[in-house]
């Protein structure tokens, strides 16, 4: 019997992993933002003296991994798993990032909601007692991204108002079954959700109602009242997916607007920095998480957060082909302390 | 014709054909290869229906510079080989006509990718 | 209230919530950039039919120039910048064209010279050429049989 299980998608851990630490390395506009004293390194080129934007990429994801270890003092021996995802064809960027690790390679692909699905495996692999230490990691990079998705660097058009960013960052967090928290109490696993968005300039409407689904299914599953959280945080769905999110909750009876937030508003100051909607990319919610959210749940000054990745899941082929954008949004809840 | 003159004619038919482009990219989200494919077409389409040579006269280089005035060139360059040498015309006299253009952007196009690298924009 | 949208209420609920493009500003920018670049293109074939050249080789000649600015200036990683200002403005100019062919080259030059730059070269501007002399034969055909 699977007893852990509360609800519909909803997974309680008996044996809560620890969050032994977390690191976030980011791009030069990153950097600029309004979240820039967060991160453990801001790189001024996005090159980082690598050959191409890729190998830059992967470079980003082994070195925030690097600091993972240094900083929780667990050594590569002791790391039994390590999930990672990205954004390029094939995962590249992290396998390229992990073969010299030596360390047990699972790779999970969620578009942008793999931090949160990396977490949400990891921890079940601590709570089954199947690893002590879990490495969850992805990342993004803006020319990597905009390469695959979208165009070359060079060419000349104009973004539509309701594009957004692709954060060129890595972000990550090591599970363990040691610890003193923050923990992950609890996952609720999303399931795909598709409205019809066609439009690949406007993520954060087509994965909106994915990310309420989630919440939804959270609240009802748990029996936990939003008011119980002083974070609810969205991966990327930028400032208008933001405000979708809020009204479709609304919507179902939950209003969580004073204590909701999303990664993709934050990452950027979005009037100067001209990013439009705001940033995306699976960077975009690790580095948040592994910056900004991590350090202020240490200090005390958050104890208990909803973070909620959001990823559309769409290939250049079928966008293409006019398909509509299936969304996907996985919660994992974290408490500083076990109460 | 006046100097003054011809310089604004090309920059008002320039300009509203650049303007037509982009009425169509932010009503539409038409892509910018869609738009440039749309716009030649066009060209060879007016041209055809003896339209395009009278803009040309008014605007000149405001009529031969943006891409539907690649589409007349084609066009332009189709008829005359027509005119000469019939049906097989057809299918000479558009590339010879743009020859030049075709084969600058593809030379000027290699030499300067491979002296240049794109840069991260932020 | 457990109001929830079927699909087409959300589509068009995220229509309305969506940020407009400023299409009055973004015409405006088009049309000057775009008119700007015509006038050089003007004052090229000007110089060069007053350096003796004849008018009907100028505009051979013309695109010839037009086109290496516009590469050239794709090279030194300004024609995005004045892409983003100008949008169509940029872009329907053949130096745009130019920008079209450069950009992918420039982008998979990582990838090797064969594959990568001889091959995408003509991601966007492929299909233009494809267009463009398919018409023309179209239109060659047409001429001839109504002439």
């Amino acid at each position: 019997m699977a007893n852990k299980r509360i609800g519909k998608q909803t997974v309680q851990l008996e044996n809560p992993p620890s969050i032994l630490s977390a690191a976030s390395i980011v791009g030069p506009k990153e950097g600029e933002g309004p979240l820039r004293m967060y991160f453990d390194m801001i790189i001024d080129d996005e090159l980082w003296g690598e050959k191409s934007w890729e190998k830059a990429e992967s470079k980003l994801m082994r070195e925030t991994i690097d600091k993972l270890l240094s900083k929780s003092g667990i050594s590569n021996q002791s790391v039994n798993y390590i999930l990672a995802g990205d954004l390029l064809n094939q995962i590249s960027a992290s396998t390229f990032a992990l073969r010299d690790t030596g360390i047990s390679f699972l790779g999970v692909y969620g578009a942008c909601s793999t931090m949160t699905e990396s977490m949400s495996l990891g921890s079940f692999l601590v709570d089954g007692k199947f690893a002590d230490n879990v490495i969850c990691i992805t990342s993004s990079h803006f020319c990597s991204a905009e390469k695959q998705f979208r165009y070359p660097l060079e060419l000349g058009s104009q973004r539509p108002p309701t594009a957004q960013w692709t954060v060129t960052g890595s972000g990550g967090v090591l599970l363990s079954s040691q610890g003193s928290g923050p923990y992950i109490t609890h996952v609720t696993t999303g399931k795909i959700v598709d409205m019809g968005i066609k439009d690949a300039n406007n993520m954060g409407a087509a994965m909106a109602p994915a990310a309420a689904d989630t919440l939804v299914t959270h609240f009802k599953d748990t029996g936990i009242y939003p008011d119980s959280y002083d974070l609810i945080l969205t991966g990327d769905l930028g400032t208008l997916g933001m405000e979708i999110t809020n009204e479709l909750m609304k919507q179902q009876g939950y209003d969580i607007s004073d204590r909701y937030n999303d990664c993709g508003a934050m990452i950027y100051d979005v009037k100067r920095q001209d990013a439009h909607c705001g940033g995306s990319g699976c960077g975009c919610s690790a580095t948040v998480f592994g910056g900004f959210v991590y350090q202020e749940l240490l200090k005390g000054n958050l104890n208990n957060v909803l973070f909620i990745a959001t990823g559309a899941l769409l290939s250049p082929s079928s966008s293409q082909q006019g398909e509509s954008i299936p969304g996907i949004a996985h919660a994992v809840a974290i408490h500083r302390n076990l109460s | 014709m006046n100097v003054f003159l011809m310089y604004l004619g090309a920059f008002i038919v320039g300009g509203v054909l650049c303007s037509a482009g982009q009425i169509l990219i932010d009503r539409t989200r038409l892509t910018p290869a869609k738009i440039l494919v749309l716009f030649v077409t066009v060209g060879v389409i007016l041209t055809l229906l003896g339209v395009y040579q009278n803009i040309v006269k008014v605007g000149g280089a405001g009529a031969t510079v943006p891409l539907t005035g690649f589409g007349y060139t084609l066009a332009k360059g189709t008829f005359s080989d027509v005119d000469k040498y019939g049906l097989l015309g057809a299918f000479t006299g558009g590339i010879k006509a743009a020859a030049a253009g075709i084969t600058a952007a593809i030379f000027f196009g290699y030499l300067i990718s491979v002296a240049f690298s794109p840069k991260a924009k932020r | 209230m457990q109001k929830m949208y079927t699909k087409q209420e959300y589509l068009k609920y995220v229509e309305e919530k969506s940020p407009k493009s400023k299409v009055l500003r973004n015409v405006t920018r088009a049309f000057v950039i775009g008119g700007l670049i015509c006038i050089v293109g003007q004052f090229i074939s000007n110089l060069i039919i007053s350096k003796g050249v004849k008018p009907e080789d100028a505009a051979g000649l013309t695109s010839l120039i037009m086109i290496f600015f516009g590469a050239f200036f794709t090279g030194l990683n300004v024609y995005d910048e004045l892409g983003r200002f100008a949008g169509a403005g940029s872009i329907v100019p053949i130096t745009g064209f130019a920008n079209s062919i450069v950009s992918p080259a420039m982008e998979y030059k990582r990838e090797g010279f064969v594959v990568g730059v001889g091959a995408r070269m003509f991601i966007i501007a492929g299909p233009v050429i494809v267009y463009g002399i398919s018409a023309s034969v179209f239109a060659g055909i047409l001429y001839f049989l109504l002439k």
